[in-house]
């Protein structure tokens, strides 16, 4: 296949023009050391129906969740996805545009971000919500760089209950920019979620020093866990640090919001309103903010204003937090961000609306515990704890986790995550408990009665 | 239609600005609901006490038709390559093959969950592993993670290889030097991983100082940040001497990829020195743009760094069949799963339609093009440095601000009156009243030169009535924005009247 619209003769034609013979010579700047001077060595191109029967051939070694009865979460959601979403995604305007930079021609991308800024806000109960980041876990670490930046102090700490990659990606990010994170806030076995109070090791000892910036919490946690984020986000206000919750937002329409309960910071993934899961990218990274702390704020930032004619239009605001403009004072190097995905979560937000939100939340905590009570019941699985969960849970298998993936692949289910391939992952040290047998199990509006009862039967008889 | 091909102040457009979606519908209207629940309803408020929500998120309430003219218009409103050429420099805003669009949205790729078994997804991890061998083989730097969502990313996830690699020799480095051709980045990068930015000047060629970069290098610095082709558009003829005075100090070579569209198949950065490169797939490897993102940003490095690469990486194993590793040094992970995969499903398919003839032929091209605009414009715009160029140059408007009190601001506003996009203004930042422009090679001869004319013909018109250009532009959906009013007092959301 070939992109190039110029015909060969006119491209001799233009040779000619610049007065070269071949294209070549445009290239004599490049010191003959530093040249190829052979053809790369590549696979040989293809015409298009060979290019579609090849991607078909490699999508079809995969099986994909989205053909199974998946329990896969982890960040990543099979939930259904509005056909009126891959519609508006499929308009080139958007999809072939760059950055917003001249807004008398990008209205359209503006305005949408715009309106997602605004539907961030209602449903986190913030202030101020970016253009997007990249995903979820680059929105937390962006957000302890912020409240480092706000309380001009560079230790954070981090809930041991936080997403492993998550944790993972907020220590590679500190051991590079020399900053410190500290992972040993005490977790409540029981109850598989953070102890606040503990008085070796709760948030006002962890906070003692006056040098930490923000206690990092999520909720529900990577086990499905409720933090109590009210008393962390008293504890940490009392500390003089802020307080980041990374959320779940498709429960936003059912979940109190974490503005309500303190956060001075949300991030959180936002695939699951409406963006295919695509093996985990691209996601999008949610970041909001309070009014105050605008100015610190990563990203993009669509603002309102007036064109000459004094019509309303949106235009990129407050810019001078960004690379392009501060370089390296900038409050974050991020240039290209998830602007797709945001456009595709508005989508969604606007095709579902405030009942339909409530309603998947809803479905997927009730299809949850449905699923939970019946897993226990089999008598293959005991609960690790006892505490109040929204659509995820982990559960301990008896048997071989593994063995047990396997089989039920073969019968056309994806029962769930097992918690031990992440053993490499966790700077914090691990889960609460051990991981041996524990398998995290996520359920959404998808799944149907009939599937979960048919899950637990043939789970519970292998 | 929104963009006239017909020059001068005209009739408004009729994609005039819109009310918010939050205005549309009535308070009854739903598009998508959840099935009926078919388990025992489980209440929120006993199941997770002090938890259930009290006042409901005020989302849009439309029907399905509502959304669809809504986002639409909004549609109508935007400029992107489908539009017009957009020649915007060093973001390579060349043609978004529709075979690409299609393959990252089978079933078989955009299905997959992250944690699925690894046999469920040989499939995706060939793709990977196929990508990062041509990435590499383009690049001439052998080991490639895909992981980086962006170039920003890559940038910070090859300094950060760097800074592990100086950690581990016992030779902790401060410093970071950069031409004052960089992209802003760059800088943004090096603070973000502990260093300090040291800048170098460009000489009157537009390439790199060597004396002056010489003076800066010593032992505090850990690398050094280019982009080559550089900014201006134009090859670093130095880079071998430039890598060479790098690795002398002990220093390590990156090169900023957002230009590499100019050089496939000819030259190498790997072969230039550089120890480590971000490609962007979204600019070289036609994956789009997406309105700002989602984009690409693997990197490729030597085999000396490969083992600090962020894992884990996809891998062929003897057996044929493919894997996660994670390399026995590596920094960790700078995100989360495996990388941007939708977008790599695009810039796969793009890699093996073209193949090595076909990428060769992009590069030649894109030169080709830029040089021809290059000649087309001289003696009407200033062109301060009218060399041979790579697949952009850069242009200023000076003669016309001084003789007419027309700027850089008003060509680039006046260009949209005649149904281009602008090409990037004022950057690099060492060039007064700069333009940019990088054609691609997916435009036509025939757009080339309609391209050309409107820029001639703007500047005719700034001598002739400049407030004509001043004024625009004057057929696009709003026109020049009240911006300081923007930021002076930020609305950043859309609020109910009255709150």
């Amino acid at each position: 296949m070939r992109h190039v619209p110029v015909t060969c003769e006119q491209r001799e034609a233009m040779l000619r023009g610049l007065g070269v013979s071949s294209a070549d010579e445009l290239f004599a700047d490049v010191p003959p050391a530093a040249r190829l001077g052979r053809p790369l060595d590549l696979p040989g191109p293809m015409s298009e129906i060979e290019l579609a029967a090849h991607l078909q051939t490699l999508a079809r070694r995969n099986a994909p969740a989205t053909a199974c009865v998946s329990f896969a979460g982890g960040g990543v959601y099979d939930h259904y996805v509005p056909s009126v979403v891959d519609h508006v995604l499929r308009r080139p305007e958007f999809f072939t545009a760059y950055t917003p930079y001249q807004p008398e021609v990008s209205q359209g991308t503006l305005q949408a971000i715009f309106e997602y800024q605004t539907m961030i806000c209602e449903l986190t109960g913030m202030d101020v919500a970016n253009a997007s980041m990249y995903d979820g876990a680059t929105a937390l670490v962006e957000a302890a760089l912020m409240a480092c930046r706000v309380t001009r102090r560079s230790r954070v700490v981090c809930a041991p209950t936080m997403h492993p990659e998550w944790q993972r990606t907020l220590a590679t990010y500190a051991a590079a920019g020399d900053r410190e994170v500290d992972y040993s806030l005490a977790v409540d076995a029981t109850a598989g979620v953070c102890d606040p109070h503990d008085e070796g090791a709760g948030i006002e000892r962890l906070c003692e020093g006056g040098d930490v910036a923000a206690v990092l919490v999520q909720s529900p946690n990577f086990f499905g866990g409720i933090e109590d984020v009210r008393e962390m986000a008293r504890l940490a206000h009392e500390a003089g640090a802020l307080l980041v919750v990374a959320v779940n937002p498709v429960l936003l329409g059912v979940l109190e919001p974490p503005g309500a309960l303190g956060a001075d910071i949300v991030v959180g993934e936002g695939q699951c309103l409406g963006n295919a899961m695509s093996l985990g990218g691209p996601g999008l990274g949610i970041f909001a903010c309070r009014q105050p702390h605008v100015r610190q704020m990563p990203g993009r930032l669509v603002g309102r204003t007036v064109d000459v004619d004094d019509r309303t239009a949106y235009v990129l605001t407050l810019s001078t937090r960004e690379q392009h403009i501060r370089r390296e004072k900038a409050t974050s190097n991020i240039c290209s961000n998830h602007a797709l995905n945001a456009l595709a979560a508005g989508a969604y937000l606007a095709a579902v609306g405030t009942e339909g939100l409530a309603g998947i939340g809803r479905a997927c905590i009730a299809k949850a515990h449905y699923l939970r009570d019946r897993l226990l019941a089999t008598g293959a699985f005991e609960a690790p704890w006892d505490g109040p969960f929204a659509h995820e849970f982990a559960l301990r298998y008896r048997g071989d986790v593994s063995r047990m993936h396997t089989a039920m692949l073969e019968r056309g289910y994806l029962a769930g995550v097992e918690v031990a391939r992440f053993s490499a992952e966790w700077p914090s040290g691990g889960p609460p408990v051990s991981d041996e047998g524990l398998v995290l199990f996520a359920v959404t509006e998808k799944r149907t009665r009939t599937e979960l009862d048919a899950f637990a039967d043939e789970v519970g008889s292998l | 239609m929104t963009r006239e091909s017909q020059p001068g102040p005209s009739r408004a457009s009729s994609a005039a600005p819109r009310a918010t979606i939050f205005e549309v519908g009535a308070p009854e209207s739903a598009c998508v609901l959840a099935p009926a629940l078919d388990v025992p309803d489980v209440d929120v408020e006993s199941a997770l006490p002090g938890l259930a929500r009290s006042a409901p998120p005020r989302l849009p309430h439309v029907a399905e038709v509502e959304i669809m003219r809504h986002y639409g218009h909004l549609a109508d409103m935007n400029f992107g390559v489908d539009s017009g050429p957009y020649p915007l420099g060093s973001c390579t805003m060349k043609y978004n093959p529709r075979i690409n669009e299609d393959a990252a949205r089978l079933d078989g790729f955009a299905g997959l969950h992250p944690y699925q078994p690894l046999e469920t997804v040989q499939g995706a991890l060939e793709l990977m592993v196929g990508l990062q061998e041509a990435l590499g083989e383009v690049a001439g730097l052998p080991a490639v993670t895909l992981q980086p969502a962006a170039g920003a990313h890559g940038e910070l996830t090859a300094l950060m290889c760097f800074k592990a690699a100086h950690t581990a020799a016992g030779d902790p480095r401060t410093k970071v030097v950069i031409p004052d051709t960089a992209h802003g980045t760059n800088p943004a990068t090096v603070s973000m991983c502990g260093y300090e930015t040291v800048t170098v000047p460009s000489d009157e060629r537009g390439l790199v100082d060597m004396r002056a970069l010489r003076e800066v290098l010593d032992t505090d610095v850990a690398a050094l940040m280019l982009t080559n082709p550089n900014t201006l558009g134009l090859f670093e003829t130095d880079i071998l001497a430039i890598t060479e005075a790098v690795h002398a100090i002990g220093a390590y070579a990156y090169c900023d990829g957002a230009n590499l569209n100019a050089i496939m198949g000819v030259t190498r950065p790997g072969d230039q020195g550089f120890d480590a490169l971000h490609i962007n797939v979204h600019k070289t490897f036609s994956t789009p743009h997406g309105g700002g993102g989602p984009g690409g940003g693997p990197v490729c490095v030597t085999e000396d760094l490969a083992r600090y690469l962020p894992g884990p990486l996809p891998t062929r194993l003897d057996d044929g069949s493919f894997a996660l590793h994670t390399p026995d040094a590596s920094i960790g992970r700078v995100r989360s799963y495996l990388g941007n995969f939708g977008v790599l499903v695009r810039a796969y398919a793009y890699v093996r339609a073209l193949g090595a003839q076909g990428l060769l032929e992009v590069s030649e091209q894109a030169v080709l093009s830029a040089n021809y605009l290059r000649v087309l414009l001289r003696g009407v715009f200033d062109i301060p440095y009218d060399r041979t160029c790579m697949h952009e140059f850069v242009m200023s408007s000076a003669t016309l601000k001084r003789e007419h009190g027309v700027r850089t601001l008003d060509v680039a506003k006046r260009l949209l009156d005649y149904g281009f996009h602008p090409p990037t203004v004022y950057f690099p930042l060492i060039v007064d009243e700069a333009l940019m422009l990088e054609p691609t090679e997916t435009e036509s001869l025939e757009s080339l030169d309609s391209l050309g004319a409107a820029l001639r013909s703007i500047a005719e018109e700034a001598g002739s009535d400049p407030d004509l250009v001043r004024g625009a532009p004057y057929t696009t959906p709003v026109r020049r924005l009240d911006e300081a009013r923007a930021a002076r007092e930020p609305v950043v959301r859309w609020s109910p009247q009255g709150e």
